[in-house]
């Protein structure tokens, strides 16, 4: 009895350090509007990310608010027209890395399926992406390139500006994580 | 003893367990319990930096030149003849710059008393909400007029300054929700040379003014200035001179800002509507008049250079 209760102690002992989680805040997220009318550009460097090294389980949460663009104006019609940030101040992803094994990642970046629920500006939608990870002194790299529909998130784009903003926009992810508590 | 072993056993791997269960279970509630809570500044409470004819609390953001084109037309009772005031116009034409996003620098030039203009806005408060509080926004705004007409009287002996004239506003605006702001505008006007001893060389005035969304792009506006009796004695051109009212919408197009309006005040900037200002709404005396604002970004933010 004495040694199953120390054998199960360890066991649940050893799930739980090894519940390895990599984080950043500082994630970059751009994405881009192209037409033939202008391009639109708009970084947020803010972007705070978590994978789960254990099952591959991957959310990021960022705020509409933190979004850059070139011009000024814009940046003000984006949060209160297009993505109405008082009333949907975020945008969150929840997902999975499929096949996910963090003892796989070396520097060579690798390829791996994304699954996930993506909401913005209030409405979820399912999407999938891929994503090449790495691995680097200690530090997961992710990198990943994907698009939505603005449509498909009930974004409004007034008639006035509907040939400069792009039907479907282009996202790029770059994230650095660094193993939490480590 | 040992059961005493057992049970601490068994209740420490539950809460390991249990801890890292939740911890996979809601990885999203823990990232969120990594965010500090952020200050939300209130933005857009005005679509530009004009109420009307008269500043807003807003200011264009850093590195940003407006370009704003003001017009208004004679009054609507001149009759057919001048189409209704449409051969009867005054225009301003005016560049602001910010040097941070915000302190605005600007110059302007009316062809209303052939006046040039030199702006300073300072936006030294901001209405926030979150982790810091704060109920309003608060403008500074400042402007020195050169009246560059002849000389009325050539033969006396005419001084510089008597060209001059001055106005200072604490712009006190406040956002509520997401259609409605309001603004007041404590004004003074000091002109360096008045018409008569009985006339008062600064003007105190009280501005109030109002925005309501109609729709994402359309707003509706109204800004009026009212000046305490016994400040004006003289008329202008046999008129009395009035309070300011104007009525206008906002009309919003990419980089374009258009307010149309009604107003009873021919100029456009705080000396002339607060102490020039002669027209009589119940008479007719209004003018139509628009403005048209221009962005051209100059400096780009870092995140873009």
């Amino acid at each position: 009895m004495k040694r199953i209760t120390i054998i199960l102690g360890l066991f649940c002992l050893s799930s739980a350090i090894f519940a390895q989680k990599y984080m950043t805040q500082s994630a970059t997220l751009k994405f881009f509007s192209e037409t033939p009318v202008e391009n639109i550009e708009a970084v947020n460097n803010q972007v705070a990310t978590v994978i789960n090294a254990d099952n591959g389980e991957i959310v990021y949460s960022l705020l509409i608010k933190a979004f850059v663009f070139e011009k000024a104006l814009m940046q003000e019609h984006f949060n209160e027209k297009y993505m109405e940030s008082e009333t949907y101040p975020k945008s969150t992803f929840k997902g999975k890395i499929e096949d996910f094994n963090i003892d796989d990642l070396s520097e060579e970046a690798k390829e791996y399926k994304v699954k996930g629920e993506l909401t913005i500006h209030g409405v979820t939608k399912e999407i999938e992406t891929i994503a090449k990870l790495s691995k680097v002194e200690g530090k997961v790299k992710a990198l990943s390139n994907f698009s939505v529909e603005v449509a498909d998130y009930d974004i409004k784009i007034p008639s006035t500006v509907r040939d400069n903003i792009a039907k479907t926009i282009a996202i790029k992810i770059d994230a650095e994580y660094e193993k939490m508590g480590g | 003893m040992r059961k005493w072993a057992v049970n601490t056993c068994f209740s420490f791997c539950f809460l390991l367990t249990s801890f890292s269960a939740f911890a996979q279970d809601d990885l999203m509630q823990m990232l969120e319990a990594q965010e500090e809570e952020v200050t939300n500044y209130t933005f857009a409470t005005f679509k530009t930096t004009r109420l009307v004819s008269g500043h807003s609390v807003e200011t264009n953001a850093e590195g940003v030149l407006q370009f704003l084109i003001g017009h208004r037309f004679g009054r609507l009772n001149s009759g057919w003849r001048d189409l209704y005031g449409l051969d009867n116009s005054t225009v301003r034409l005016g560049f602001s710059y910010g040097i941070t996003d915000d302190i605005n620098i600007g110059i302007g030039r009316s062809s209303f008393g052939k006046t040039f203009d030199g702006t300073i806005k300072w936006r030294f408060l901001k209405q926030q909400s979150g982790a810091t509080n704060f109920p309003f926004t608060a403008t500074y705004v400042g402007a020195s007029y050169v009246n560059t007409t002849e000389w009325p009287n050539p033969d006396r002996e005419n001084y510089f300054s008597s060209r001059m004239s001055f106005h200072h506003s604490i712009l006190i605006a406040r956002k509520f929700g997401n259609s409605l702001s309001l603004q007041l505008m404590p004004t003074t006007v000091h002109r360096n040379l008045v018409e008569t001893a009985d006339d008062q060389n600064a003007i105190y005035a009280m501005g109030t003014g109002a925005s309501v969304k109609i729709t994402g792009s359309l707003r509706g506006n109204i800004e009026y200035y009212y000046i305490p009796e016994g400040q004006i004695e003289s008329d202008i051109g046999g008129e009395a001179v009035r309070n300011s009212i104007s009525v206008g919408v906002d009309l919003e197009t990419g980089g374009h800002v258009f307010q149309l309006f009604l107003t009873n005040s021919r100029g456009m900037a705080e000396k002339f509507l607060v102490g020039e200002t002669t027209g009589d709404w119940l008479n007719g005396d209004i003018h139509f008049g628009f403005n048209v604002s221009r962005v051209f970004t100059l400096k780009k933010p870092k995140e873009h250079r």
